[in-house]
């Protein structure tokens, strides 16, 4: 991730903030800015999610690309907000709690580093909603 | 004076480690080190968190606990010994994840141990001369103890965030005094990963001379005496000192008892006698008196004498309390330890 890059994303990442589409009722995270069923006639507004979801599928990553070499291994999953969009996040839990169908919620924590000179990335990742 | 606390929220990371487990890796005496230190496991972050995560987490406790708007906060300041940058605030980050920005002003505060309760001073003083409606001030730390060195058995990571105002107290502070010196028992030079410490020197004439000075001066001044106070909260690098100087003082093990948090957290640092303090409001009840003093090597002592209100009981269960973060923690080994406080370098 570059730093421009991140620096355009630092709101959505921090606060899990995308768009919601005020004419079909559309939640949209990653945000667009065009509603994909409204196009043109739909009504596209910030919107902040709870954070609240459930784990649709995972993964467990044991090899990763150098940013994120020291977290592995690590829980990669596709969580469903309660508000209906899914995205792709680190889930942290131990490798024999996690499931399909586990509720999350989302935590602050550093998504990567460069090296000991660069950025740090921070953002959102879920947890256990039990803890 | 007319302000006070209008809420708080803390976070301590979920891991755990024993005195024991550390011990056995030098060889030393569990049992001796635990006698000593009266501290029995310690908080460890995951991989993933270090100062600002763990003060983020802290600070939207802290606003989701009294339903507090954002935007009337005014200044944030965040006080720590492990910024995760030598040059780059940690405020930004923190009030960027909070909805704080971009009407406000912020700093990062350093005094070793007691930049947090600075950290209160400075918003108490913005507060109440109307520059600011609300004031938040932090104290989050990962502190680092060399490996093998005896501040590793109690250097631990928390985090604690006070939001100061002059509507809805939950907490009202009757007044501050500190007592500061030159004195050098602990210091970190830039770029060098652990801390130095003067050995004994660290105890008479740093932490007792300036915690006991402190906690005197504001108790003349205010013409109290200990026993005009429900509990107390001293800062606590381990069990054995703030036990010690409650007694010097004439306060009983009753009153610091809520408080002493740090036999099962270990030393938070920055968040050591706010997160007492904490663990102290969640049990307080209306009219309940308070007194509290930190302290931070390089030297310094910041005492409070604080009163509840009755609003204590509308927020009390609006964010996680003290003790919901110490139950049910998660024990790793040395070697996982080593990892997540990047002792291996990978
Ligand atoms: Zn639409």
């Amino acid at each position: 991730m570059s730093v421009p890059r991140f620096w355009r994303r630092l709101k959505n990442l921090y606060n899990l903030i995308g768009t919601h589409c005020k004419k079909c009722g559309g939640f949209f995270y990653p945000p667009r800015n065009m509603c994909p069923k409204c196009r043109r006639n739909g009504v596209i507004v910030p919107f902040k999610f709870k954070g609240a979801g459930e784990v649709v599928t995972f993964t467990i990553v044991h090899s990763a690309a150098k940013d994120y070499a020291k977290l592995t291994p690590y829980i990669l999953a596709i969580i469903k907000l309660d508000e209906g969009p899914r995205l792709t996040s680190q889930v942290i839990c131990s490798h024999e709690d996690i499931h399909i169908g586990m509720k999350v919620k989302s935590a602050f924590r550093k998504l990567g580093e460069e090296s000991d000179r660069g950025m740090i990335y921070y953002g959102t990742k879920f947890i256990p909603v039990e803890s | 004076m007319n302000v006070g606390i209008v809420s708080y929220g803390v976070y301590i990371p979920r891991y755990r480690i024993k005195v024991e487990e550390i011990a056995k890796v030098w060889g030393a005496n569990a049992n001796s080190i635990i006698d000593g230190l009266m501290v029995y496991e310690k908080s460890v972050p995951d991989m993933d968190e270090d100062t600002i995560t763990i003060a983020v987490e802290a600070a939207r406790n802290a606003i989701n606990r009294a339903g507090i708007n954002p935007e009337k906060i005014g200044a944030i300041y965040t006080g720590s010994e492990s910024h995760p940058y030598a040059v780059k605030p940690s405020s930004t980050i923190v009030a960027e994840a909070v909805g704080a920005t971009p009407d406000l002003t912020l700093a990062d505060f350093e005094f070793a141990c007691k930049a947090g309760t600075a950290a209160i001073q400075t918003c108490m003083g913005m507060v109440d001369s109307d520059m600011i409606e609300l004031g938040m001030a932090i104290g989050s730390d990962v502190s680092q103890g060399a490996p093998g060195d005896a501040l590793e058995y109690t250097a631990a990571a928390g985090g604690v965030a006070y939001i100061l105002g002059k509507n809805n107290q939950v907490a009202n502070i009757e007044s501050t005094y500190s007592f500061t010196t030159d004195t050098p028992d602990f210091w970190r030079r830039e770029g060098m990963p652990y801390p130095e410490h003067g050995g004994r020197f660290t105890g008479e004439p740093g932490y007792f001379k300036h915690v006991t000075s402190a906690a005197q001066g504001l108790m003349e001044r205010m013409g109290t005496k200990p026993s005009d106070y429900d509990y107390a909260v001293f800062h606590q690098p381990n069990g054995k000192f703030p036990t010690r100087a409650a007694k010097m003082l004439g306060f009983t093990n009753e009153q610091i008892k809520p408080g002493l948090v740090v036999p099962r957290l270990g030393n938070t640092y920055s968040g050591s006698c706010m997160m007492g303090l904490a663990a102290t409001l969640d049990i307080a009840k209306a009219e309940d008196r308070i007194f509290m003093t930190s302290f931070g090597s390089g030297a310094g002592s910041d005492a409070f004498s604080f009163v509840v209100t009755d609003k204590i009981e509308e927020i009390r269960n609006g964010a996680p309390s003290v003790e919901k973060y110490l139950e049910n923690p998660i024990y790793i080994n040395y070697a996982t330890y080593a990892r997540h406080k990047g002792k291996i370098k990978l």
